[in-house]
């Protein structure tokens, strides 16, 4: 395990542990014996210089943690994509419609999610899977928008990732999104808070060490919307970057900002190859 | 009825003669303790399932006690030895009386 260490305080307490063995460096995922996902691939050309491999989150974790994965009987995340489905064929709002009368069965949205967050051209701005769920509930079903994160919203995304495991993230970083996608970078690489942190600081350059008890990943969000065992429910991927951006003392951004959609967008580009995982397991 | 109560059971369909199976269940139940607050400050009354079961051809697998601090949607594993074909009867029993059941064949090659 590459393991650079820093220098400073916040550097020191966070190269703490270096070396520590993650549980198994070399399992392999497969959902339910038959779902083959890639943990660990060649990084994206626009990672050149900072990462040469990519490693999915589920790596990092220990081997109870990995096995709640493999099985969708074992996935508590599976509770919320099952509410989720149930959502999906239920007719709501004012047009009476269902996401099913429109898009047919949720299995036929596989291929979706890999390639979220997407360039809007109608709104002119780059969509969220959530924001573009919300925009079929407010347009076409005339529907009450979901809040960023809500629980719903997550069961949702869950669900359409669910239907998408296997696939590799291929987000879009150039075109019209591309403005987004380096505002984005820009938020990754910045130090903020008292602790003065990126995302780099600890995703890029630390990752294999430990904060705390816990292994930091390389911050890949194929695994999104991710069931956390802290939490006992479906987390959001910029409900995450807050409690990220908080850890760092640092005021944050509200979920569904301007500034999370871009750091989502790059973030989901870093992750480009690996399989969409979600609704992974972690802690 | 605690609502969005929903039993799941995972099990396999055959077993040799004598063979140890590995049973896995999931109750989707909220599991109120009795030990919180609601924000005026009134108790919210206990609601767990309180007691769950396994049987095989009327032969007793598991019969677990369960207790307020079990989190929400109670998951067991267990496993069981198979020595006839038969059927598995999962039981589980809420505080407010309610009991939902749920079976599954299992054949014995």
């Amino acid at each position: 395990m590459k393991a650079k260490l820093l220098t400073g305080i916040a550097a020191a307490a966070l190269a703490f542990g270096a070396g520590a063995a993650m549980a198994d460096e070399d399992a392999e995922l497969v959902i339910n014996g038959e779902i083959e996902i890639v943990t660990k691939t060649a990084a994206p050309a626009h990672l050149d210089g900072a990462l040469d491999e990519i490693m999915s989150g589920w790596r990092f974790r220990d081997d109870t943690t990995q096995a709640m994965q493999m099985d969708d009987f074992d996935n508590p995340a599976m509770l919320a994509v099952e509410d989720a489905l149930e959502i999906w064929a239920t007719a709501d709002g004012s047009e009476g419609k269902s996401c099913m009368d429109c898009h047919g069965a949720a299995e036929d949205m596989a291929g979706v999610k890999p390639v979220y967050p997407k360039w809007n051209e109608a709104a002119g701005e780059v969509y969220t899977l959530q924001m573009q769920v919300n925009d079929c509930r407010e347009n076409r079903m005339g529907a009450e928008p979901w809040k960023v994160d809500a629980s719903d919203a997550l069961a949702m995304e869950g669900l359409l990732s669910s239907v998408s495991r296997g696939m590799p993230m291929n987000v879009a970083i150039d075109g019209p999104a591309q403005s987004t996608w380096e505002q984005g970078k820009e938020l990754y690489y910045t130090r903020t808070g008292q602790l003065d942190l990126s995302c780099a600081t600890c995703h890029e350059q630390n990752y294999g060490n430990m904060i705390r008890a816990d292994h930091l990943s390389m911050g890949m969000v194929n695994g999104f919307p991710t069931y956390r065992l802290k939490d006992s429910k479906l987390v959001g991927v910029q409900s995450r970057f807050k409690g990220c951006v908080r850890d760092t003392r640092a005021e944050t951004y509200s979920p569904g900002s301007p500034e999370f959609i871009a750091l989502e967008l790059y973030v989901a580009s870093r992750a480009n190859g690996l399989s969409v995982e979600g609704p992974a397991v972690r802690n | 009825m605690a609502s969005g109560v929903k039993p799941r059971v995972k099990s396999p369909k055959t077993a040799a003669a004598g063979e140890v199976v590995t049973l896995k269940t999931l109750i989707s139940h909220p599991m109120e303790s009795g030990q919180r607050k609601d924000s005026d400050g009134n108790v919210i009354p206990r609601s767990i399932i309180n007691r769950f079961t396994c049987e095989l051809n009327g032969n007793m697998v598991v019969d677990v006690t369960l207790e307020p601090a079990i989190s929400t949607n109670p998951y067991f594993e267990f496993e069981a030895k198979v020595d006839a074909t038969g059927e598995f009867k999962f039981t589980w029993y809420d505080d407010d009386g309610d009991v939902y059941e749920d079976t599954q064949a299992i054949e014995v090659a």
